[in-house]
């Protein structure tokens, strides 16, 4: 488990960790602030439901990205060789 | 509810059905091999099997049980949504490319990878078998639930018919037919689910004071303040006299009061409520709805026999606004953020339900109206799994916190899912179909929340059955939707289900009999072994789903979550990132996961009040959801047990 791509998972692994430990702390700790409105008249709950859901997407579209350059390289790292 | 069913919605139904199961059968002429039948030769195209990851995934508690408790609760059913799909973060990053790798068949190649051990085949396959059983109630349960309204059969016969056509397609094709019908309803799911999103924009929100079949809810002020006086009760209106509260009813939480018409002999249910804090406040009478079991098993509906066709006695039709902001009663089209903001300051009526047991054993439960703000619906703590969170003890925090950890490790550690990195030819497939995997689900799960509310404002929501909400909102579009929808969400359990019976029957040909009791099958006898398995895993799967009919299917999928994580994610995680673990600590490891996150279950609040009808504070755990500790334990298990035992030989960085 050392290649590019597995040391990339682990990194955006850990990014959304935090971002989802921080919705559940949040809801744990102070519920309350659940229901303040933050953006374009929605409130903390609502988006921060979607920027998860959107978040997990959009990480997951960059590890492909990060993973397919990877495999680039590699590739003509072994054409080279 | 009385369903009946629609013939066009039993066409549509059926022809859909039919093309599931011929496909399967003309697919079934490749899989007679044991590589054919468990992983489909590995040759399923990246996309295909990653929108086969979104059917094998959104199963019914994802469509059926999120759906109905948003309808019912609000935001709550979408934690769920949020929680799912965090856990496909860890299959993606952690999971997906090393256990294409080090697996062929089931999670226990991948696990036994470095062992060649019996032990790690038993454990795993022990483990794959628990959690698939424990995952198909409420799968199993769903589809009883969607067979009522659409063919109008019983639970029961719509839990066998289920049973009955996903033992067909496992058995006729295996992987190959399962990965096809799975990509179908996976596609299929999601587009019309935008369908309906849209739909639900385009018809806005609107005031009303009753459901769709025109039943309007009355309300009564009331002056007086102990209900003696049966005209000041009635607020003036002669001719009825209110029910003593005894036989059950003074036991109630809520106060209700019954009045009964001295002239036709009809008795009313209301819930009193004071219309402000004062002692000399007014009462509010809101009108409840009663569904009566009799001790002979007879079933009455507000005190009447329930009736079998339209215009007979039923539970009203329920999904209501009182109030939209400005004081307008239609707002007309409107756009995917407008839809929260609307709601947020608008006041919606959700009901409620208190159970009262009479004293010759007949229960009548009370359905009983509920005025909410949109800011309370769209914010966390209305469902009795969330209301935790806004509660001075901190077990019942922490509880929420442990299922939403179980959510976050489930999905990477159920086997259904981790058999389908075996489907695709090498490890950048297995990436590749985990993200398009990801961008369906989480797409699907955005309109989740939308199905909901639309659900909670659409007057069609049967009171009795919060699953039904979802087919209930597209029969209210119109009769086309709701026959697609509902032979979809039929597809969307034969899809989940398939692939369950199909992990479960894996663990039984391949891992126990195969590697443990180490029966020398050929390879055709070992895909015949695992056609039986699948009819066993079947029956049980139908007896289950008739058994727990009651429950929510969303409910009991965060149950095979927890035991999911507890009992695999500690080996599966730790067999890739530390040398030193051994087969003595992965098969600890496993066995103490699965039986303290079972026992944990089994000992909780939940399980008491909900499986054996107990009282949940005399629940021997202090909180339901085990995952908090007993994920920890696995891993500690393995841990403490791999150093405790002499070091592996060989590893495989």
């Amino acid at each position: 488990m050392k290649s590019g791509s597995s040391r990339y998972g682990l990194v955006l692994f850990a990014v959304y960790l935090l971002f989802y430990g921080g919705f559940v702390a949040l809801n744990a700790i102070a519920p309350e602030s659940m229901e303040v409105t933050i953006l374009l008249g929605l409130n903390v709950a609502v988006v921060y439901g979607f920027a998860l859901i959107f978040g997990a997407v959009l990480l997951s579209a960059v590890y492909g990205f990060l993973c397919g350059d990877a495999s680039r390289s590699r590739n003509v790292e072994g054409v080279r060789q | 509810m009385i369903y009946e069913s629609s013939p066009l919605a039993v066409l549509i139904f059926c022809l859909f059905v039919s093309f599931t199961l011929g496909l399967s059968f003309w697919l079934g002429r490749k899989a007679k091999s044991s590589e054919g039948y468990f992983a489909a030769h590995g040759q399923i195209p990246w996309f295909v099997n990653g929108v086969a990851f979104a059917g094998d995934y959104l199963s019914a508690a994802s469509f059926l049980g999120i759906c109905g408790m948003i309808a019912f609760y609000g935001y709550d059913g979408f934690l769920y949504s949020i929680g799912y799909l965090a856990g496909w973060i860890v299959a993606l990053f952690v999971v997906a490319e090393p256990m294409k790798k080090l697996g062929r068949f089931t999670f226990a190649d991948a696990l036994d990878s470095r062992f060649n051990s019996s032990g790690i085949k038993l454990a795993a396959g022990i483990s794959t078998l628990v959690v698939s059983v424990f995952y198909l109630i409420p799968q199993m349960v769903g589809a009883g639930a969607l067979v009522t309204p659409l063919l109008g059969f019983d639970h029961w016969q719509g839990v066998v018919m289920v049973g009955a056509v996903v033992i067909l397609i496992v058995v006729t094709a295996g992987m190959v037919s399962t990965t096809w019908v799975q990509f179908l309803k996976g596609a299929m799911l999601v587009v019309f689910s935008a369908v309906l999103t849209w739909m639900i924009l385009q018809r806005g929100l609107r005031v009303s004071d009753g459901g769709a079949d025109g039943h309007r809810f009355a309300s009564l002020r009331v002056t007086h303040a102990d209900f003696t006086d049966s005209d000041s009760v009635l607020g003036g209106v002669q001719d009825v006299e209110q029910l003593t509260g005894d036989d059950g009813w003074e036991k109630a939480k809520e106060k209700f009061v019954r009045l009964r018409n001295r002239v036709t002999g009809e008795v009313s249910v209301w819930l009193a409520r004071r219309n402000g804090d004062s002692e000399q406040a007014d009462w509010l009478l809101s009108e409840a709805q009663t569904l009566t079991k009799t001790a002979d098993g007879k079933t009455l509906v507000n005190g009447k026999p329930k009736g079998k066709k339209k215009g007979e006695p039923e539970l009203h039709p329920v999904g209501y606004l009182t109030e939209l902001p400005g004081g307008v009663q239609e707002t007309g089209p409107l756009s995917f953020l407008g839809f929260f903001r609307t709601l947020q300051d608008s006041r919606v009526v959700l009901w409620r339900n208190e159970k009262l047991v009479h004293g010759d054993g007949s229960q009548t439960t009370v359905f009983y109206q509920q005025v909410t703000s949109g800011s309370q619906v769209l914010r966390p703590g209305e469902h009795p799994t969330f209301r935790g969170i806004r509660s001075s003890k901190p077990t019942d925090r922490i509880n929420f916190v442990s299922l939403m950890l179980a959510l976050f490790c489930g999905t990477a550690s159920l086997p259904h899912i981790l058999i389908r990195y075996y489907t695709v030819k090498d490890a950048g497939s297995a990436r590749k179909s985990t993200i398009v995997g990801i961008a369906s689900i989480g797409f699907f799960y955005v309109l989740t929340f939308y199905l909901g509310l639309g659900a909670m404002t659409s007057g069609q929501l049967d009171v009795s059955d919060e699953n039904m909400s979802a087919p209930l909102l597209a029969r209210g579009m119109n009769t086309w939707l709701f026959a697609a929808i509902s032979a979809i969400a039929f597809t969307t359990v034969l899809g989940t289900v398939s692939g369950l019976i199909l992990a479960a029957a894996g663990a039984v040909a391949h891992d126990l009999l195969g590697s443990v009791l180490k029966l020398q099958m050929s390879d055709t006898e070992k895909v015949r072994v695992a056609k039986m398995s699948s009819v066993l895993i079947g029956a049980v799967a139908i007896v289950l789903g008739i058994l727990f009919q009651k429950m929510n299917p969303t409910f009991l999928v965060g149950w095979a979550f927890s035991v999911a994580a507890s009992a695999n994610l500690p080996s599966l995680v730790m067999i890739l990132f530390w040398p030193r673990v051994t087969k003595q600590g992965i098969v600890a490891a496993i066995l103490v996961g699965m039986v303290s996150s079972l026992t944990w279950i089994l000992l909780s609040g939940e399980a008491y009040s909900k499986v054996y009808g107990l009282d949940a504070a005399t629940a021997i755990v202090p909180f339901s959801q085990p995952g908090i500790l007993t994920i920890p334990l696995g891993f500690l298990t393995l841990v403490v047990v791999s150093l405790l035992t002499p070091k592996p030989v060989s590893s495989v960085q």
